[in-house]
């Protein structure tokens, strides 16, 4: 509704020469508030504000893997990790002793836990990438640069190789934490794998607390 | 006594000011939002500190619920019409015009493909109750699954990306099934969505 309001009436006391009329000029934007308030409301059920976020892997192929194409890791940068469902994740460095139950570690999702480990196994890389972050928010290097020295060091010599396993009673969200661990701790070598029986066995050990080999055989 | 004079004031309250607000915010949400696409089962993402967006067109992406069905969605109908056509072809089913027009309005698939004409023929509120009880088997015995990706790479070309979209709650065997198919097509590079969790950052 818009009004125009001329104020002409009773204007004898008005001053006698100026016959300009004084004009208010009223819209009412109740109506266009309401129909905002309408489009608003269905904007904000219909439509999802946030973009999904991805991560990216790369699986291993199954074709040609070939002895040449293989590389061995050596047990000294392995890090095997058993994801099971629930709370509690199992590693083990290099190579396993299935006859020693100990061997196995077991741990968390806490940043204590699993982060913790690996953070002190990839120290030099992440102090390195700290200070490349660093540089990069002081501007002394470019983007470019910095995505380029990341993934050196990433994929660098020393850096520890994680092997993740799986059992299936874990489950899709175990997988993404694990995988989130590797991107926190900026390891560059991981791939998920499947499971062994002498791994089930380590964890079966493991959580008995014997060093029952009846099963190695298979 | 006088008479209480009751002053006359004009109820008129200026919404002026509040139209300003209400367009703004408006604008704020059509140009930040994305509609959000119509999906047959309701899928929670885990939460991860991946901060790469996904792109939003040519992708294929593969929904799988807490139960394990499988559904696919492809955001080109072209392509879609493709992948049924060359499908049928390998199951030996071939479809109508009518059939492939009805397949292009659908935003996710995931029907047996013996089932397909049969889902097609429903109306589309037939189809939206009875596509969650659905989904494409994976399993090794008819992996359609399989079938469905090669079949979709082929009609899409290279450029084609891979997205895999699962509930937390999923359980890894149904997840290992997807991805070993996958990696018998040789697709190895692929996305997997997640949704933004805040972390304290990865200092000690």
């Amino acid at each position: 509704m818009a009004e125009l309001q001329t104020n002409d009436g009773g204007g004898k006391k008005k001053k006698g020469g100026s016959k300009q009329k004084k004009v208010h000029v009223h819209v009412d934007f109740t109506p266009m508030v309401d129909m905002n308030m309408l489009l608003i409301t269905f904007f904000m059920l219909c439509t999802s504000l946030s973009k999904p976020q991805t991560m990216e892997i790369v699986m291993p192929t199954n074709k040609d893997t070939k002895e040449d194409n293989q590389s061995a890791v050596k047990a000294s940068q392995a890090i095997t990790i058993l994801v099971t469902g629930g709370d509690s994740i199992y590693y083990y460095e290099g190579q396993p002793k299935y006859d020693d139950y100990t061997t196995l570690k077991q741990s968390s999702y806490e940043p204590t836990g699993l982060r913790g480990f690996l953070l002190r196994r990839n120290g030099d890389a992440v102090t390195k990438i700290n200070d490349l972050k660093k540089k990069k928010l002081d501007l002394k290097i470019s983007a470019t640069d910095y995505t380029k020295q990341v993934s050196d060091i990433r994929n660098g010599k020393l850096t520890p190789t994680v092997i993740i396993k799986a059992t299936d009673a874990a489950t899709y969200k175990n997988l993404i934490d694990v995988l989130d661990e590797m991107a926190i701790c900026n390891i560059g070598k991981y791939v998920i794998d499947k499971i062994t029986p002498g791994d089930r066995l380590l964890i079966k050990n493991k959580q008995s607390k014997s060093n029952s080999s009846a099963n190695l055989a298979n | 006594m006088s008479k209480a004079k009751v002053a006359r004031k004009s109820t008129l309250i200026d919404m002026t000011a509040m139209s300003d607000v209400t367009v703004l915010l408006l604008t704020f949400f059509m140009l930040t939002s994305t509609f959000v696409k119509k999906e047959p089962v309701q899928v929670k993402t885990p939460g991860s500190v991946s901060e790469i967006k996904i792109p939003e067109t040519n992708i294929l992406q593969i929904l799988i619920d807490p139960k394990g069905k499988v559904f696919m969605s492809l955001d080109k109908q072209a392509d879609m019409v493709n992948s049924l056509e060359s499908v049928g072809k390998e199951y030996g089913i071939t479809f109508t015009p009518e059939e492939y027009q009805k397949f292009k309005l659908q935003k996710t698939f995931g029907v047996n493909i013996k089932d397909m004409k049969q889902f097609l023929a429903l109306k589309s509120e037939a189809q939206d109750a009875e596509l969650q009880n659905l989904g494409i088997p994976t399993d090794s015995v008819d992996n359609q699954f399989k079938v469905w990706v090669k079949n979709a790479r082929i009609s899409n070309g290279a450029e084609l990306r891979i997205a895999i979209k699962a509930d937390q709650a999923t359980p890894y065997k149904v997840i290992k099934q997807v991805m070993n198919s996958l990696q018998d097509l040789n697709e190895n590079r692929y996305n997997l969505i997640t949704s933004l969790k805040v972390e304290s950052s990865a200092k000690k």
